[in-house]
């Protein structure tokens, strides 16, 4: 039997019937990189060594006491190339990065191999998570596996690329305005942003502090929900790491969603959402009605602005996290005599353009004589945004809307930075508000995926999974599987 | 109101980073385009909300001022472009 494009959940339960090794899951994940990943580009590290070992571990752990073992024990897994494992390369995507290695393992990372873990990999990346498409990365740019001469979406296009295309049965990606649940609608897999604060960024390489929350990819929403319970909790290392407890999503997760009153906010379907987008999304809304939930419009009329207050935040938050790339203690450096010159010639060949455009433009927003117009301004407006959702959840108890307005796009199809930037309009005000989100697979558009989003209230991230989970079990939109992965479901 | 090109160098300054003079033409084209969009946060009345910083509810999250164990000065170099001893080896500072 194969486990290829298999969820964690049939993983686990096989390597406790005694199905199937720790080291054989290993050896097919690295047989699927090696048939596929020259055409798809996923991954920029890859970790075999340790893997073996970590699935020797876990094996050594299933036998001694498996009632015990977590359900991601001796599971195969990729890192986006933000996340620090203690001695392995990690680029971020950059060429300022090349070199690096972590003298640190980040908290979500080190909870993963808590339970029993085994890391293929590091996955491509927009440079230090600023695209929405891979095509940023400065290593190369990673292709959807539904459809080679499109992209993935991003910024963590590697990660929803390596479960698309069966490597991995789940991965971890981060999402600041929308890269986890973006690139999981364009692949075709479940991507899920906890609420901010849930799960430690600490050992994450930050773009944006306010808005970045590391979250998992996978096929299933259960797959997600295991996930989020291992690496979500307090973290005395990040000081946003929220302290309240934790509620188990596994409780809830099968409650079903009669008598929930969901509400569909009108400004997430205008004239932007693709017509395919559009029907298989109004299609779901119709799924979700059958299954007893009451749908209601709910309007958040500051939505239109929401791009703009996070194109202002964003970069600068990002123009003061980068500030640490000075090519003194880590990274590469541009050798010159005198110090300003050395921090002009590293940053300026060390950063590609996306980022130092994003640099620039956060610096000016911070400037003396615009902070005021623009980043003071935009956090105003950031108040405004949350406030609304606030009340949209007074009356209802989740939203539904499409995750991205388009399918995936053709490589190259997206050369200005604004065109690029819409791409994130229907995932990025959850960002502002710090609300958890989740994007799984709802239909197909010109044989593309096209993801559903929904969005609960800070904290409801159980509520958020119970909703989607209860959605992929009525349909069957999460057993497709992209041209790479041979039938196995 | 359009970026100068002293505007673009300002700013490239002020976050240190070295531009190709078509580097600079570019970015000023982008920003100018970028910066119009962002007219739009004036559509929204703003007049009775403040600032948002961070959307946890967390204030002044503290811990004990004690001391636990941290890098080793070997691997804090490590990473390090260049280092002379136990330190970060950089060019003069002064001119």
């Amino acid at each position: 039997m194969s486990f290829t494009g298999g969820t964690v959940a049939a993983s686990a339960a096989a390597l406790r019937e005694g199905g199937v090794s720790p080291q054989e899951l290993l050896a097919e994940a690295r047989a699927q990189f090696e048939r596929v990943d020259a055409e798809v580009g996923a991954v920029l590290t890859q970790t075999w060594e340790l893997a073996e070992r970590q699935a020797a571990d876990a094996q050594r752990r299933l036998r001694e006491d498996p009632g015990a073992a977590s359900p991601l024990c001796g599971i195969p897994v990729a890192l986006k190339d933000v996340l620090c494992l203690e001695g392995v390369a990690c680029t971020a995507g950059s060429r300022i990065l090349e070199g690096f290695h972590p003298p640190y393992t980040g908290t979500a990372v080190q909870r993963l191999l808590d339970a029993g873990a085994v890391v293929i990999g590091k996955t491509n990346c927009d440079e230090f998570a600023m695209g929405s498409s891979t095509e940023n990365s400065a290593y190369r740019p990673v292709r959807n596996p539904w459809d080679r001469s499109r992209v993935p979406g991003g910024s963590s296009g590697g990660s929803a690329a390596a479960v698309a295309a069966g490597m991995v049965p789940y991965s971890l990606g981060t999402d600041t305005g929308g890269s986890i649940r973006q690139p999981a609608a364009l692949c075709g897999v479940v991507g899920f942003k906890p609420t901010y604060g849930r799960v430690s960024r600490y050992g994450l390489i930050a773009f944006a502090s306010s808005l970045d929350q590391i979250g998992p990819f996978a096929h299933t929403v259960e797959d997600c929900a295991l996930v989020y319970s291992a690496i979500a909790g307090h973290d005395p290392r990040d000081s946003t790491s929220s302290p309240t407890a934790v509620e188990d999503p596994m409780e809830t997760l099968r409650g079903g969603i009669a008598g929930m009153r969901l509400g569909v906010p009108h400004e997430y379907f205008g004239e932007g959402l693709e017509p395919g987008v559009r029907r298989a999304v109004e299609e779901a809304l119709r799924v979700l009605e059958g299954m007893g939930a009451t749908l209601d419009e709910v309007s958040l009329p500051s939505t239109g602005a929401a791009l703009s207050t996070y194109y202002i935040i964003a970069p600068a938050e990002c123009s003061s996290n980068l500030a640490r790339y000075d090519g003194i203690r880590f990274g590469m450096r541009k050798e010159h005599d005198a110090l300003l010159q050395m921090y002009l010639d590293t940053r300026g060949c060390g950063f590609g353009a996306e980022v130092k455009r994003r640099i620039m433009l956060g610096t000016y927003a911070l400037s003396s004589g615009y902070y005021d117009a623009y980043y003071r301004k935009a956090q105003k407006v950031r108040t405004v945004i949350a406030e609304e959702f606030a009340a949209a959840f007074e009356r209802v108890d989740a939203l539904v809307c499409a995750t991205s307005p388009t399918v995936a796009f053709p490589l190259a199809a997206r050369e200005d930075p604004l065109s690029m930037y819409l791409c994130d309009v229907l995932t990025l005000p959850v960002n502002l508000a710090g609300l958890p989100g989740v994007s799984l697979p709802c239909g197909m558009a010109d044989g593309l995926p096209v993801g559903l989003q929904v969005i609960a209230p800070r904290f409801q991230d159980a509520r958020a999974l119970r909703v989607a989970h209860a959605y992929e079990q009525a349909t069957g939109w999460h057993r497709a599987r992209s041209p790479l992965v041979e039938a196995t479901a | 109101m359009p970026l100068t090109p002293e505007d673009i160098a300002h700013v490239a300054m002020l976050a240190r980073l070295g531009l190709s003079d078509e580097e600079r033409s570019r970015y000023g084209a982008q920003l100018d385009a970028i910066l119009e969009h962002m007219t739009r946060l004036n559509d929204v009345d703003t007049s009775p909300v403040g600032e948002t910083a961070q959307v946890g509810e967390l204030v002044n999250v503290w811990r004990e001022d004690i001391s636990q164990p941290s890098l080793s000065v070997e691997r804090a170099l490590a990473n390090a472009p260049a280092r002379e001893a136990d330190f970060f080896r950089v060019g003069a500072i002064q001119e």
